[in-house]
């Protein structure tokens, strides 16, 4: 009889434990409190006293580094990355998954989705998003992203030295900024100054930004560099930046179900397989963030450079490069487009409205601050005084630019920038029109069979859409 | 009381199997059931907006049994047939070696460790180092290079035939082990008796191997098919991290499961509910043609021996 007891009471447990991990998540019912124009902060608060624990998502450790290097507070960093302890006790937990594929966005929705019943410390508190989908999360009717103002700070007067296009792209549709970031992206010729000895003579930034001052001269420049043996550009990627920044009007209108490739897409596919056919491509490099991508900034490789924005030099070229330091110089590209940038927002039904101020002043609002990101990470920082003060600073030099001055380049570039065609679609429709052209440029398909595999591509990955249509 | 003891043991023999039902009726069975009702409905997220459930009827089945379909069924077969037919031979071949007396190889454990050794790495870890190993970039092309095999870089994720080469190598080498193992326990389960009383008779290691050990480990042969069939249609992990989730060249490496996966992602849990329950109809027939081909013979035999 005893015995029965226990094992009954062993499944019983069992039992327990099981049914209590299949609770269902409830959608959670979005308010309507910012329509109605009079914004409370109490809305998006899940609790009156301040957490212990901040949550916060994101993509690599790239705002972890400068939340470190600025924010006071901060005391010191596990060694595996994922936790920053506070000097008075709070910690930040970094939720980190990548970028590609969606994956951060899934992971993200799926915690925002629980966001209601998740414990105080499980809530995510301040999340980050990128340009491709910046959108999709400052969206009014979705409301999670708190608008600034809910959390004190006045884009007027605290985010004044922003640049303005920074400010347009982080606001809902009815004009309440619902995120801030420490950056511009304006993009740049990188070049490596040995090839362009080696070709044209001379390294100097003017002469070779003449070189590549359009697409023509650009492509008229690259059958001298091929006759040397060299590439113009590592892969037909790289310019998809420049004219998927042009585009006329959005991947897809607010409130339409239908994608509508833009007739500079369709000009990106003719030019990539017109240069790919002449050989100013490098072939064997499909698309960008692979293996043979990071290989083509090595000091082996044959590629003379690379469109780029501040980031990209910093993140990406510069631990992939392997020769001299020095090597590397920037000019003005055929055209000014921006490529990228990490808004941060703070996540409705947090419980560290006080942090998440902090950081965001801290890390976006700050001068002084954003300077020292500046010197440090060689960022563009959102801060138009400090870039204008830095671009006419003739003594500062990035050391891997062969003592250059990004900046002379960089801030001229970042006032022509205009974001207002985005679309919460624009990640996904940039993944895929690149991967299913990839096979019409290396020759394995038609044109009309990639159209056809991208209408198939991006009906999976979004739903709702039901019509892809062609310029023509 | 003697009636009454041998119920109680019965109590209690349910009681211990109890756990498995229930976490089964929890973990699996609900989910399964909810899949067939969401295929009804349609269901998705739409950025951060649930559309559904809404129900559609046959809708979602209608949206799913297109053309398309055909083409990633095709694709998922030709990746397994040509993974699976080394895979059998080969572990057929290495089975009867090692089982053979009469070859006594040395250091057989030794060698089984070995062949089992791929299975155990994570497929998704396999195909990325075979995604480094064959890049345009990667080792293999600088060895052929070096050699002077090869002029200029082979693509080999390039072309059609060329990624599906490597997912079916990658298949063969992660599985033939584990084929092995199975097939050479089914064959040390034949009575020697039989191989010695063959052998007396005069026949050949290659009759003997045709006309005793291929029938008598039918079964498992059938086990291992079956199995093998329905890994098959799942195959998802290797050509998804090889071809970035895109099976490209052309989607001629994407398979129904990629396709699952790539709906269930959005997620839209109605066209992927129905995809599912259609998977679920083709492994069922699969199952039944491939049982009822190994076996059919038994059942004709039977009868006649109860005759006699």
């Amino acid at each position: 009889m005893k015995k029965r007891v226990v094992s009954l009471a062993l499944a019983l447990s069992m039992v327990a434990g099981l049914t209590a991990c299949g609770g269902d998540a409830a959608t959670e019912g979005s308010t309507d409190a910012a329509a109605t124009g009079e914004i409370s902060a109490d809305a998006y608060l899940s609790s009156d006293t301040e957490g212990k624990v901040i949550n916060i998502y994101c993509w690599n450790d790239e705002f972890r580094t400068r939340v470190e290097a600025v924010y006071d507070k901060v005391d010191h960093t596990s060694d595996d990355g994922t936790i920053t302890y506070l000097t008075d006790g709070t910690e930040i937990h970094w939720t980190v998954n990548p970028n590609q594929d969606g994956v951060y966005q899934k992971k993200l929705d799926e915690a925002l989705m629980n966001q209601a019943d998740a414990d105080a410390d499980n809530k995510v508190d301040m999340f980050l998003s990128e340009t491709d989908y910046v959108v999709k999360y400052t969206d009014a009717e979705a409301d999670v992203a708190i608008p600034l103002t809910a959390l004190g700070i006045d884009p007027e007067t605290d985010l004044a030295d922003q640049y303005d296009f920074t400010k347009t792209v982080a606001s809902d549709a009815n004009g309440i900024q619902r995120g801030s970031t420490w950056q511009a992206c304006p993009c740049l010729f990188v070049y490596r100054r040995d090839i362009a000895q080696d070709t044209f003579g001379t390294d100097d930034p003017d002469e070779i930004h003449a070189k590549v001052a359009d697409w023509d001269t650009m492509k008229a420049s690259g059958e001298e560099l091929k006759a040397k043996g060299y590439y113009t550009l590592a892969t037909y990627a790289d310019t998809f930046r420049a004219y998927g920044n042009s585009i006329s009007a959005p991947w897809v209108e607010a409130g339409s179900t239908e994608i509508n490739v833009d007739p500079q897409i369709v000009n990106w596919i003719n030019d990539s397989k017109e240069w790919l056919d002449a050989g100013l491509i490098d072939g064997n490099i499909k698309g960008q963030w692979n293996d043979d991508w990071n290989k083509a900034m090595g000091s082996q490789s044959k590629v003379f450079g690379f469109l780029l924005p501040a980031w990209g030099i910093d993140f990406v070229l510069s631990p992939n490069w392997d020769g001299a330091e020095g090597s590397w110089a920037v000019t003005d590209g055929p055209q000014a487009f921006n490529w990228g940038g990490s808004f941060i927002h703070g996540c409705s039904g947090t419980d560290n409205p006080e942090h998440i101020k902090e950081i965001m002043l801290a890390v976006t609002a700050d001068k002084d601050n954003l300077m020292k990101i500046t010197n440090d990470y060689l960022d563009f920082t959102n801060t138009q005084s400090g870039m204008k003060e830095i671009a006419e600073d003739e003594s500062f030099g990035a050391d891997f630019l062969g003592g250059e001055n990004p900046f002379k380049y960089f801030q001229p570039a970042a006032s022509s920038i205009e974001m207002t065609t985005l679309s919460s679609y624009d990640q996904g429709c940039v993944e895929l029109i690149q991967n299913s052209f990839s096979d019409y440029f290396q020759g394995q398909v038609d044109y009309d069979t990639a159209k056809a595999n991208f209408e198939r591509a991006i009906m999976e990955r979004y739903p709702e859409i039901t019509a892809v249509n062609w310029p023509e | 009381m003697k009636m009454g003891r041998t119920i109680s043991k019965a109590k209690w023999g349910y009681l211990f199997i109890l756990p498995f039902f229930l976490t089964y009726f929890i973990f699996s069975l609900i989910p399964l059931l909810d899949t067939v009702r969401y295929s009804f409905y349609e269901y998705y997220r739409s950025g951060l907006k649930t559309v559904g459930p809404n129900f559609v009827g046959f809708d979602n089945y209608v949206a799913v049994m297109g053309p398309d379909f055909f083409t990633y069924l095709k694709n998922t077969f030709i990746l397994w047939i040509i993974g699976f037919i080394p895979q059998i031979v080969i572990a057929l071949l290495l089975a009867s070696w090692f089982v053979d007396a009469r070859l006594k190889i040395k250091g057989e454990q030794f060698f089984k460790v070995v062949i089992y050794l791929p299975n155990l790495i994570m497929a998704s870890a396999f195909a990325m180092l075979f995604f480094t190993l064959f890049s345009t970039s990667g080792p293999v092309n600088s060895i052929l290079m070096n050699l002077g095999l090869a002029k200029a870089p082979i693509d080999f994720m390039g072309t059609a035939t060329g990624t599906r080469l490597l997912i079916a190598l990658m298949n063969f080498l992660m599985w033939f082990g584990n084929t092995t193992i199975m097939l050479m326990a089914a064959i040390m389960g034949i009575s020697p008796d039989i191989f010695e009383a063959a052998s007396i008779d005069g026949c050949t290691p290659r009759q003997s191997f045709f006309h005793i050990t291929l029938p008598l480990i039918r079964p498992i042969l059938t086990y291992t098919l079956i199995t093998s069939l329905i890994g098959g249609l799942q195959m998802f992990d290797v050509p998804q991290i090889l071809t970035n989730g895109q099976g490209n060249p052309n989607r001629s490496s994407y398979t129904l499961i990629m396709w699952l996966n790539n709906l269930l992602r959005a997620p839209d849990y109605g066209r992927a509910g129905a995809l599912s329950v259609y998977l679920f109809i083709v492994s069922g027939i699969l199952c039944l043609f491939v049982y009822k081909m190994v076996n059919g013979t038994d059942d004709e035999k039977k009868p006649r021996k109860k005759h006699k």
